[in-house]
């Protein structure tokens, strides 16, 4: 048994110390927003966010994770009460087949979270090694700046209307 | 008083003296500049050679900065006496090289002056260059001259007393500069004349792959014995290579065009840039490069060749037995085995790391830079691809890797300080990607290849 630290919460888990994190979301603790794509660490969609970095979960084994804060988009916010990065990505109508799109949000919750207001061509650096193949690409652009946007006001929203972050 | 005089007199005369002798060595003449040339005036099939010769010198690399301009330099080039920026070849009149003559240009490239007479740094390797004919010069000039001309101020570089005198450059090329460093052999082949002319010369393989004296000069005893550059080791190219599989001329030829080979790894580094430029010229320039320089590594001796083919049966039946117990090895199975021992072709399946020139080399800072970057694959080309870990593993987390690796993959001694080159590692090699322009640049982009 292992403990890990997912979205704010200890979890035990039972698993072997080169398990990847991403199986353990999966498949142990039934967060299933972190998606398996390639299963090796090229296509972007099982990113989650560990310590404020964004990072491929696929190919993170748990002894790595000792300590360190795991946090998935449900750790973010939920249906009800999304987080704006989420708010965004709906609002622009940025997925299409969306299975992508988890890993897209996490990646650029993590630019957010360093650097409010990134350019486009900030933007494109940090996605690149994002794989879509739907083509919403011009959309996502547009999401992660209305996020910033987005985030930028939340300050100005009442404690009690904020989404649970 | 009259003993004082003359020992004043005498002093005088030698500090006079020997200051006309320091002119005599060190003054260049200017030559006069030109009106900027139309584009049209120079002859398309030169331009076309002058682009594979550039391709071949790796001039892009130095003389591009990230998300500058090509050839309008700005690079910062560190060296053990200060920084030294890489300077406009842009025909741009006022920044760039548009108002040198061709003689101008000749001139640098053989010995290091530019057209004002002004003495270059040797961090342009005109050591080397000094070795270009007159013809290729010629095409060289006439590709740089019908470049887009970029306006692009020389930043100044940062070094110490008295390495920001450029006269000492005239005492540096006394000592350093030596014309014909190559000659032609007629006893080998048309092809190894060629490489030995393209890799003594313009490819300056050696200002890499050639350690240094303490003076920044290559140490002609210790030829091709490996050297450093950007953080990363350019291996020894001679008969003390690392690499578990000796290389012949067949094997470089397809590193050296493609960037990988499945019995050695994969270019990175600056390295990465090289083949980028080296996939765009003429197969028989990088098919005479790798005969020469398979000759620079010499035929490996029967001891040699039988580890390298136990490497080779080793990593096709994939029966070394994991060391489970060491830390590193549960980062190893969840981080890179699902890739290096997926038993996929390269470039997208993990060479067999047993063959890994990188993990049996003399330290582990290429392992380390590759482990925290990752291999970017390259727009719209068949290229290596690897995730970086920088974000996901702590310093003390990549070295027990990095150790597990050699312990595992390379029957060469542990290496030691592992913790503190990842460190070092992390620092320098984000400001290696924030500031080389990468091997995305031109002339590697396909659609442009064969144009002039």
């Amino acid at each position: 048994m292992m403990t890990v630290k997912v979205n704010g919460q200890d979890h035990q888990v039972d698993a072997e110390p080169d398990t990847p994190l991403l199986y353990v979301l999966r498949d142990d603790l039934k967060l299933n927003a972190a998606k398996f794509g390639c299963g090796l660490g090229q296509c972007g969609s099982c990113t989650v966010i560990i310590d404020g970095k964004a990072v491929l979960s696929c190919v993170t084994p748990m002894v790595l994770l000792d300590g360190k804060q795991v946090t998935t988009l449900e750790g973010l916010g939920t249906a009800s009460q999304p987080a704006p990065i989420q708010r965004a990505f709906m609002e622009e109508q940025a997925a299409q087949c969306g299975y992508c799109i988890a890993g897209m949000m996490m990646r650029a919750q993590a630019l957010l979270q360093r650097n409010s207001k990134p350019t486009d061509e900030q933007i494109r650096a940090e996605l690149a090694p994002h794989l879509c193949r739907c083509g919403t690409h011009m959309r996502i652009l547009r999401a992660v700046h209305r996020a910033a946007r987005l985030m930028d006001t939340a300050e100005l929203v009442p404690a009690d209307k904020r989404s649970a972050q | 008083m009259k003993k004082k005089t003359i020992i004043g007199g005498a002093l005088v005369v030698l500090l006079l003296g020997g200051a006309a002798a320091a002119f005599a060595v060190a003054w260049r003449s200017a030559i006069a500049a030109i009106d900027p040339f139309k584009p049209q005036s120079f002859d398309a099939a030169l331009v076309k050679r002058g682009r594979e010769l550039a391709a071949i010198g790796n001039c892009n690399d130095c003389h591009t900065v990230r998300g500058g301009k090509n050839f309008a330099g700005g690079l910062p080039v560190p060296t053990p006496f200060g920084t030294i920026y890489s300077s406009n070849i842009t025909p741009d009149a006022e920044t760039g090289i548009g108002r040198w003559p061709e003689a101008a240009f000749q001139r640098a490239m053989r010995v290091g002056v530019d057209r004002e007479g002004r003495h270059l740094y040797p961090t342009f390797p005109y050591d080397h260059f000094t070795n270009v004919s007159d013809e290729d010069d010629r095409a060289l000039y006439a590709y740089l001259m019908t470049r887009e001309p970029v306006h692009a101020p020389a930043r100044a570089n940062r070094l110490s007393f008295p390495f920001d005198q450029r006269v000492v450059v005239a005492g540096w090329k006394l000592l350093f500069l030596h014309r014909d460093t190559y000659k032609p052999d007629p006893a080998k082949s048309a092809e190894w004349n060629r490489g030995a002319y393209l890799v003594e010369g313009l490819a300056h393989c050696g200002a890499c792959h050639t350690p240094r004296n303490v003076l920044g000069a290559e140490r002609a005893t210790a030829a091709f014995a490996g050297g450093d550059v950007d953080n990363w080791k350019a291996y020894a190219i001679n008969a003390q290579s690392p690499s578990p599989v000796p290389w012949d001329a067949d094997a470089l030829y397809a590193y050296l065009r493609e960037g990988f080979h499945p019995d050695h790894g994969t270019a990175r580094g600056p390295m990465a840039e090289v083949v980028s430029n080296l996939s765009s010229v003429s197969v028989g320039d990088v098919r005479a490069i790798s005969i020469y320089v398979a000759d620079v590594f010499g035929a490996p001796s029967p001891d040699r060749k039988r580890q390298g083919e136990a490497a080779l049966a080793q990593a096709k039946s994939g029966a070394a037995a994991p060391a489970k117990d060491l830390p590193g090895a549960a980062i190893y199975a969840a981080a890179c085995a699902g890739c290096h021992e997926s038993d996929r072709p390269a470039p997208y399946g993990g060479i067999h790391l047993g063959l890994s020139t990188t993990i049996s080399g003399p330290d582990p800072r290429n392992l380390a830079n590759i482990v925290l970057a990752g291999v970017r694959p390259v727009e719209g080309e068949r290229s290596p691809i690897m995730p970086g870990f920088a974000a996901s593993m702590s310093d003390a987390q990549i070295a027990a890797l990095l150790n597990y690796l050699r312990s595992r993959f390379s029957s060469q001694p542990a290496w030691s300080d592992v913790e503190n080159i990842v460190a070092e590692a992390r620092r320098t090699q984000t400001a290696y990607l924030e500031t080389s322009a990468g091997a995305r640049n031109v002339p590697a982009d396909p659609p442009q290849r064969d144009k002039p």
